[in-house]
């Protein structure tokens, strides 16, 4: 990804509305290019069925209270470790005297199996959902804000200030990013965040939040400024000027609405993207923090019992799979129907 | 050329330097890091405060920070870091880890590289049919998949259901070829499969992108056969990104990014050095690999950059 600004095509809905053209003719009059998005997106049955798979996920997981409350009658951090329960009315460990829990199998307790401690791995792998999905979409939010603000102010202003922002995203990018976020990620889990009036505790959501936030800010940000560059030059911007307005007024007001379409886009790949980094961080103990339950961090847990109790690791694996797939084929058919033609790249 | 190399060479100095400050400062301002941890971990669990004083002294932990940090990269550039927490010197230790972290990826780099070009062309040529909906649909799976969890997958399926594979761990080259491979094949695999997707997919977008253009037109007017207008006119132009993103992936997977792959399959390399000493708040081997990872990055960095304007005059004269 050498720094090569995007062309004016990319992204632009113009583009799509030339596309919209060839593919409905007279019935797609008087209709703006966000209807032949939306148009388009709807003929797309993959992406759509992936949306549907991916709110699906997200409903579940934000059920996870009454599933543990009325299903599995007990939460994500209850132990049962000497417990048993009833399975086709014999007694049964949940975890067995030489330490091998319960796997999966249809019973209403312990769906998915017990961990070692006697936890119910199916409400575990619930609300670690609720965390690593959360995560992943606020470190989403920080990185677009983030990524838009800087990417604006440097394609905008140029000179120094593009200079200065152009140099801090290159030493971001060179810092091996997984090296980077594991490092911030252990040390603050041990001494806490203080930025002036917050103060986070170690344990706190936030923390991976922050730093998964941070570490994609270039790869969003670059593509960023080089549409701004371009979008800069053109007639709308010249006619603002001209009318006297402000340059906060030209950036949010005139540019930001072109970029809206690149900022959908890259904002789901991101989520993604984000879900896969809090897992993995989460798997080398620098992400969100025990007892709270995470994706990465359930498969962590089971590694030191994969050849005697594979499904606490193989299960969170699998929830983990299926968000990321389903939004990355979301994001794609978003790409298609925003602009056929745009090229979106990211690691 | 020159001027653009020198250029390039300079802003990767500029890179590195702030680098290395900026992980100092994370580890100096943070609480957990910072001087007082630092002598604490040094001096042993059951050291009295005078003791503590005497470490700090020694160590030069009692300085300005910014004498700290020219003292550590001192230390850098004469080999004599030495980690805090077990004193064992941290040039020594990557030396020692290098060899395995360069045959991993080294050897992913193929894997994936070859995959990624033959899917990506496939996929290209069988545009909208069967095979090119197959293959963008396990591309796609491709880069869902969490490495460290493919890892284990692997680990369980072929190393203890089906005992085809040894359970991670490695071999020397020089000692064993066969065996070194043997224990390899596995995790060349699980680092390859993310970019084996991604790669087939941005050439497979370049390939069609490029085949709209107005010179593949000419050459195939001109009555060239398929096969020669894919090979001579389209892949030279749409192989150069693909050269970038290796260069770009390869650089990150030596500098670090392996580090989950080498973790799942007990590999001990660089990476593996860096995630025991991040979980021990170790300063100087952190900061040693971290500029060793960073040096790779940007090095390659660099000369994608340098080839990139090689391989493609038109960047030369912006």
């Amino acid at each position: 990804m050498a720094t090569q600004p995007a062309t004016e095509s990319d992204f632009s809905l113009d583009a799509a509305a030339a596309v919209a053209e060839r593919e409905g003719g007279k019935q797609l009059e008087g209709m703006g290019p966000w209807q032949l998005a939306w148009r388009r997106l709807k003929r797309n049955r993959v992406a759509m069925a992936s949306l549907a798979v991916f709110f699906v996920l997200v409903g579940c997981c934000l059920a996870a209270p009454l599933y543990a409350d009325h299903i599995a009658g007990r939460g994500p951090t209850a132990t049962n470790a000497t417990g048993t329960i009833q399975i086709d009315g014999k007694k049964t460990f949940v975890v067995t005297p030489d330490g091998t829990p319960i796997g999966p199998g249809l019973h209403k307790q312990y769906l998915l199996g017990a961990d070692p401690l006697g936890r119910d791995v199916m409400v575990r792998l619930l609300y670690g959902g609720r965390n690593s999905l959360f995560v992943g979409f606020m470190a989403a939010i920080i990185t677009a804000v983030l990524a838009v603000g800087l990417g604006l102010a440097a394609g905008y202003f140029r000179g120094w200030g593009d200079r200065v922002i152009t140099n801090l995203f290159d030493i971001l990018w060179s810092f091996p990013v997984l090296l980077f976020a594991i490092a911030l990620g252990t040390a603050l889990a041990i001494g806490g965040l203080q930025i002036g009036p917050v103060n986070l505790q170690g344990d706190s959501l936030w923390i991976p939040i922050v730093i998964i936030g941070v570490v994609y800010v270039p790869y969003f940000g670059r593509p960023i400024r080089g549409q701004v560059l371009s979008l800069r030059e053109k007639e709308f911007v010249d006619a603002a000027v001209a009318q006297g307005m402000r340059a906060p007024r030209i950036m949010f007001g005139e540019i930001l609405p072109n970029l809206s379409s690149t900022i959908l886009v890259f904002g789901t790949l991101i989520i993604a993207n984000n879900i896969l980094l809090e897992a993995a961080l989460s798997f080398l103990g620098a992400g969100i923090q025990p007892p709270e339950p995470s994706w990465g961090g359930l498969i962590s847990d089971g590694v030191n019992q994969i050849y005697t109790a594979p499904h606490l690791s193989l299960v969170p694996g699998v929830a983990i799979v299926i968000a990321v797939l389903s939004l990355n084929v979301f994001g794609d058919g978003l790409r298609d129907a925003l602009d056929p033609r745009a090229k979106v790249r990211l690691r | 050329m020159l001027r653009f190399t020198v250029r390039r060479l300079i802003n990767m100095v500029f890179v590195l330097w702030a680098v290395s400050v900026l992980t100092f400062l994370i580890f100096m301002v943070m609480p957990g890091g910072g001087d007082e941890q630092a002598a604490l971990r040094i001096a042993g669990r059951n050291a009295n405060e005078q003791q503590v004083q005497t470490v700090k002294r020694e160590w030069g932990l009692d300085d300005p920070f910014y004498v700290q940090y020219a003292d550590m990269m001192k230390k850098v550039f004469t080999g004599d870091l030495i980690s805090y927490v077990n004193q064992v010197n941290v040039r020594e230790e990557i030396v020692r880890g290098i060899p395995r972290t360069a045959s991993l990826v080294i050897g992913a780099g193929i894997i994936w590289l070859f995959f990624g070009v033959v899917f990506g062309v496939l996929s290209a040529v069988y545009a909208g049919r069967f095979t090119d909906r197959a293959l963008n649909v396990l591309a796609l799976i491709g880069i869902s998949l969490p490495v460290f969890w493919v890892g284990l997958v692997l680990l369980y399926y072929l190393t203890d259901r089906i005992a085809l594979f040894p359970p991670g761990g490695y071999t020397e080259l020089g000692e064993d070829p066969v065996d070194w491979a043997y224990h390899l094949i596995l995790p060349w695999f699980a680092l390859s499969i993310l970019f084996i997707g991604f790669y087939s997919r941005v050439l497979r977008s370049n390939v069609l992108d490029i085949s709209n253009e107005d010179y593949v037109r000419t050459a195939r007017s001109k009555g060239l056969s398929e096969r020669r207008v894919l090979i001579r006119h389209t892949l030279r132009n749409a192989l150069i990104p693909i050269v970038t993103l290796f260069g770009l992936d390869f650089g990150a997977a030596l500098g670090g990014g392996a580090i989950l792959t080498e973790s799942v399959f007990g590999l001990q390399g660089v990476g593996q050095y860096a995630s025991d000493s991040i979980g021990r708040l170790d300063l100087p081997p952190i900061m040693g690999v971290v500029l060793f990872g960073a040096f790779f990055i940007v090095l390659l960095n660099a000369i994608v950059d340098i080839l990139y304007a090689f391989l493609d005059p038109r960047i030369r004269l912006q």
